[in-house]
């Protein structure tokens, strides 16, 4: 066992990425499920975010361009389960089911042309001063700017639901869409927005894979992670700092454990593998006795005619 | 009601002349564990099942399903090919073993050709590749190339096949190189991209300057590229596009040879139930190129190596070999038998860490 082969400035910066994609993927989900709407599709909305972000990355050369065609990307694939379940009032489980098949093999198709290629790199954030620090540096300042940009969103998504009139209005529609319905409020037209959005974020978060974490295309590459996200948000009590930490605990333990086998720790690998899982459910079961509750509407259809 | 029954009876009618028309062709039905797209161990699959249909044309139809999780999920894929009228059925990954076992005996006509398995029935076969041999090679230019004496190896799941291929490659990373460690990492997945390229990633920051993977996916190589003066190893296919660093050679599965031949089999009324495990020397394992990045005296001996490896004069578990506790395993000059090879459970001298259960 040589534990001094572990970089703890290295660990924390490389968990920070692994963290990234769910984070964002899940932070998108929540404002879906604050809105009363769950989308099981999180994972193949992913996926033909990583795809598209990378296809458009590696034609246009520009990452940016990429992420901004992830997002596109994810809120298109994300419009079918629109039309599916608010326009044609279908279950919303089996449309997200649906999506994530549908995602999957879409990517894959879309795909066949960008196997084995490098896509272009993403700049990191290059402060002159700060980024020289020696332990803050790397941790705080050496990252790519979509990783703040998740930051970012935990910290807008929280405070929008918490402050804004607008964020009111999406947890009424959650919470009861009859009420909001019969006090003016478009119900449907929020739910689009709001799925939406988190197919805008599920896209980026995939493009993450593709472009910054892996950073190759290779079919069904996000291998599960959108899942994760979606439990994430369960587990988080759809509360964004929690999800924030939630997908922080994951990556960081994912990251870690690969560590300690590497640093040939004495625990026997099977706990290791089983850790990341293990120790982000208990920490936010163990959050979450405060009595928060799902969305009272999560999952039911609304029709106006009701 | 009578339009569904018109239905019901027109697709039965359909169902009936596909099934006429099908009746002249031998239909082989492949499982894969990973996309066919994963640049590594399903694609080479799926290259030897094209290969297939190259050589057979309108005699044979294939069917393949990728992306299959071992466990139950196999046997139901499985199933549903052998009731579709599948003659031969492939299945591709070690952790389908017990499932091909069980459909099998429901399906005592068809044929069934396990990889990297060691349990056979009379019409299941096991094939496999001598993929030590490429390790062995592997693991010289390892020993030959790594400055910091450290060596990263991604594992895969903790099975005989993935064991042997460490313990190669170590003995012949040691013996060029005495200094040398191996950081062993497993992932516990054949393919998951953002894994292996964490895991990777990992052992570079632990000083690693090469890196061995016994996974699917080229992950490994684009963490290695991104990091810079480390080099890889293609594995299961070329993955040429890592070429010419980080990927200075890789172990090319060739499965076509063998899947065309148990086709014929099939087609002649021959097929019988065999254990197959062939290596470099017949052509089931390639080398592949190795690149300008090895110095030409190292790729020199690597080659030397590999083509006594082929000609049959070098085993790569020739003794004095120890086991990992100090016991003795081999003897001066002897070679390890199949059996032992086959279920190979523990590490030999010098590696560091313990097998997981």
């Amino acid at each position: 066992m040589d534990l001094s082969s572990i970089n703890p400035v290295l660990l924390i910066a490389s968990l920070m990425v692994a963290a990234t994609p769910i984070l964002l993927a899940a932070i998108g989900e929540l404002v879906v499920e604050k809105a009363g709407v769950l989308n099981l599709g999180v994972e193949g909305m992913m996926i033909t975010g990583a795809i598209c972000g990378f296809a458009i990355a590696v034609e246009t050369g520009s990452p940016w361009l990429g992420f901004g065609g992830a997002a596109i990307g994810g809120a298109a694939l994300s419009l079918l389960f629109v039309l599916l379940t608010q326009v044609a009032l279908a279950n919303q489980v089996a449309s997200g089911l649906a999506l994530t098949l549908f995602g999957l093999g879409l990517s894959a198709l879309l795909g066949q042309r960008y196997v084995g290629i490098k896509p272009p790199p993403t700049p990191r954030l290059d402060i002159p001063l700060l980024g020289d620090l020696p332990v803050v540096g790397p941790i705080l300042f050496g990252h790519d700017l979509i990783l703040y940009l998740g930051i970012a969103l935990i910290a807008a998504v929280w405070a929008a639901l918490k402050y804004s009139r607008a964020g009111l209005i999406l947890r009424a529609v959650g919470e009861s869409h009859d009420a909001a319905h019969a006090l003016g409020y478009k119900v449907v037209r929020i739910r689009i927005l709001a799925i939406l959005f988190g197919g805008a974020c599920a896209g980026l978060g995939g493009a993450y894979i593709s472009l910054v974490r892996v950073p190759q295309w290779t079919e069904g590459m996000t291998a599960g992670v959108g899942w994760i996200a979606l439990a994430l948000v369960v587990f988080a009590s759809w509360k964004p700092w929690r999800v924030l930490l939630g997908a922080y605990l994951f990556g960081g333990i994912t990251v870690l454990q690969l560590n300690l086998q590497a640093a040939g720790v004495a625990i026997p690998v099977e706990y290791l593998a089983m850790s990341p899982y293990l120790i982000t459910i208990l920490v936010l079961v163990i959050l979450s006795k405060d009595k928060s509750r799902a969305p009272a509407s999560l999952g039911k259809i609304f029709h106006a005619s009701h | 009601m009578k339009l569904t029954a018109l239905f019901a009876s027109a697709a039965m009618v359909l169902g009936l002349a596909t099934g006429a028309v099908a009746q002249d062709k031998t239909k082989i039905g492949f499982v894969y564990v990973g996309p066919v797209g994963d640049g590594g161990w399903t694609y080479e699959h799926d290259q030897a099942r094209q290969a297939v249909v190259a050589e057979f044309g309108d005699k044979v139809e294939t069917v393949f399903v990728e992306s299959v999780p071992e466990g139950p999920d196999s046997e139901r894929v499985m199933t549903q090919m052998a009731l579709n009228g599948a003659d031969l059925i492939f299945t591709t990954s070690f952790g389908y073993m017990d499932s091909t076992i069980n459909v099998a005996k429901k399906f005592p006509n068809v044929k069934f050709e396990h990889a990297t398995g060691y349990k056979t029935a009379p019409n299941v076969s096991v094939y496999s590749a001598r993929f030590y041999e490429g390790r062995a090679v592997q693991g010289h230019i390892a020993g030959r190339m790594t400055k910091s004496n450290i060596v990263g190896y991604i594992g895969s799941y903790p099975i005989p096949e993935v064991i042997r291929g460490i313990n190669s490659a170590y003995i012949h990373a040691k013996k060029v190189n005495p200094d040398v460690q191996f950081k062993i990492v497993w992932a516990y997945t054949w393919f998951d991209p953002a894994k292996e390229a964490d895991a990777a990633k990992v052992l570079i920051e632990q000083g690693a300057d090469v890196i061995l993977q016994h996974t699917d996916s080229t992950a490994p190589q684009a963490a290695a590229k991104a990091a810079g003066n480390v080099i890889t190893f293609g594995q299961a296919s070329d993955m040429s596009e890592y070429a010419p660093s980080p990927r200075v050679s890789s172990i090319i599965d060739n499965w076509a040879p063998y899947y065309i031949a148990r086709t014929q089999a099939v087609m002649d009324g021959t097929w019988e139930s065999v254990n197959t495990w062939d290596g470099i020397g017949a052509g089931m394992v390639g080398i592949g190129e190795i690149s300008d990045a090895v110095p030409a005296e190292i790729k020199a001996e690597a080659l030397a190596l590999k083509d006594s490896i082929a000609a049959g004069d070098y085993h790569p578990f020739t003794g004095p070999i120890r086991k990992q506790d100090g016991s003795a395993w081999l003897a001066e000059g002897e070679v390890a038998d199949d059996g032992t090879l086959a279920g190979m459970n523990f590490y030999v001298e010098g590696i560091e860490g313990d097998i997981p259960n």
